[in-house]
């Protein structure tokens, strides 16, 4: 059963049509790179697999759950499928130990002293040990969007979502946040990341899906979709993106 | 000018600094308590309760304190509810400092950002808990000092309350004025009285803000950095 499985889903922001007829499926494990111009609706489709959007038409299915506007539906969904933001958003009155326990002690019922393990293990994957008891505020961008992804991975997802989580930084911090994804992807994460970096979809996802128009326009291993580009907005955004 | 007579009536000064301080504590707290409720459910529940809570801020911010006292303490028993000078004070502050506190919450509310509510959405957090848990603390920090000079304010109108008997400070010195015929000494010292009751309030609110929300300056400087970008 693959892990996600989007199908013919369409989205409308008012009389704008953001996507039109998108159908995906991502098998248990598999890194798949959303690649496209801004407004292509790579986003839209990310924030729909978890139901920060409510979708038009179609229908998505993520780690068992099937996508339903319904409060409690969705929040049982949330505790399978993380998701990390381009701008962190960290709750900037707690510290990162207590950031990452939110959840797991209020949503999971997880004692405080188990939480507070929990939490100390998934800061050492981000190689973040030391800052457990540091505000947000005190950290580097690149240190605050490891916590953020801590802080996802403390609720044991079984899919992760990124997006576009290094265009806020500078480009001497993007460096420590993909090594995380990348060890992440390495230890079997099922992970769909819309990036600008052309450089980490087409070395650490095996997927690559190039979005245009509200639409699938091309897709395939990664290797293929930037060796070999089929359609002329491809090999134009790839070579954009090249120089 | 004679300051003794007024002076020598100490205890009775004491008494009436005491009661109010008391009853804004008191008004203080349960207000606070009561505006948390009202932002809350405003936030939550659908439109109708924000139309409620909206017509009880706007009745409660355009009508005279004075009148809302008089209508609990003269109004009420005429329809069977009664109670003594001290209670319809205390009701009748509570819930004045209730509605201008409810407003200033809001204000906090709405300047936590949108993404704040979705980071606790996305983890799995019910709205009433990202309310509690994600928007409450920093809402409060934000408008803690809009906060404090409105308790300064509902401080200083308690004086109010002694047009229904209620022995505060302001009662009290009408009652000296009355013994003594010394109204300016009176009032000179009740002035003075009230100006450091409400420095040392404000001071103090000061101080508690600092201890409840040591990451004050933080949001401070989280807002620049917005700005900024």
């Amino acid at each position: 059963m693959p892990a996600v499985l989007i199908d013919d889903v369409y989205k409308r922001f008012g009389e704008l049509e953001v996507l039109k007829g998108v159908s995906l499926s991502v098998e248990p494990g598999q890194v798949v790179a959303l690649i496209g111009r801004s407004g292509s609706g790579k986003s839209t489709l990310l924030r729909c697999i978890n139901g920060l959007e409510a979708i038009n038409a179609g229908r998505i299915e993520v780690a068992g759950h099937v996508v339903d506007q319904d409060p409690k539906k969705l929040r049982e969904l949330r505790k399978d499928v993380g998701i990390v933001f381009q701008s962190y958003n960290l709750f900037p009155h707690l510290t990162v130990g207590q950031n990452i326990m939110l959840s797991p002690r209020i949503t999971q019922n997880v004692p405080t002293a188990q939480a507070e393990s929990l939490a100390r293990e998934v800061l050492a994957q981000v190689g973040l040990s030391e800052k457990f008891d540091s505000y947000p505020d005190n950290l580097s961008g690149g240190q605050q969007q490891r916590v953020a992804i801590a802080r996802s991975l403390a609720m044991r997802p079984k899919v992760m979502l990124f997006d576009e989580v290094t265009s806020a930084l500078d480009p001497e911090l993007t460096g420590e946040v993909l090594l995380v994804m990348e060890k992440l992807a390495e230890a079997g994460m099922t992970m769909l990341l819309v990036t600008h970096e052309m450089a980490f979809a087409r070395n650490v996802a095996s997927t690559t899906v190039f979005m245009h128009q509200g639409k699938i326009w091309e897709s395939g291993t990664s290797k293929e979709v930037f060796a070999n580009p089929q359609t002329p907005e491809l090999r134009n955004f790839v070579s954009a993106g090249a120089k | 000018m004679l300051f003794q007579d007024v002076v020598s009536r100490w205890p009775m000064i004491l008494n009436g600094v005491m009661l109010t301080i008391g009853l804004s504590f008191v008004a203080i707290g349960l207000g606070i308590v009561l505006a948390t409720l009202m932002s809350a459910w405003r936030s939550l529940a659908g439109a109708w309760a924000g139309y409620i809570v909206d017509a009880y801020v706007e009745l409660m911010r355009n009508t005279p304190f004075l009148v809302q006292l008089f209508m609990i303490f003269f109004g009420l028993p005429q329809i069977g509810i009664r109670m003594n000078g001290l209670e319809a004070s205390l009701l009748a502050m509570t819930l004045n400092l209730a509605a201008y506190a409810t407003e200033i919450i809001r204000a906090g509310v709405d300047s936590i950002h949108k993404s704040q509510v979705e980071a606790g959405l996305a983890l799995a957090l019910s709205r009433r808990q990202v309310f509690q848990y994600v928007i409450l603390q920093p809402a409060f920090a934000r408008v803690w000092p809009a906060l404090s000079s409105q308790f300064v304010l509902m401080m200083l109108a308690s004086s109010i309350c002694s047009f229904v008997s209620v022995q505060e400070l302001s009662g009290t010195a009408a009652i000296i004025e009355a013994d003594t015929f010394r109204s300016f000494e009176t009032y000179i010292v009740v002035t003075v009285v009230y100006l450091l009751l409400a420095l040392t309030l404000k001071l103090f609110l000061n101080w508690l803000g600092h201890k409840i929300f040591p990451q004050v300056s933080g949001l401070a400087r989280l807002d620049a950095k917005a700005e900024a970008a």
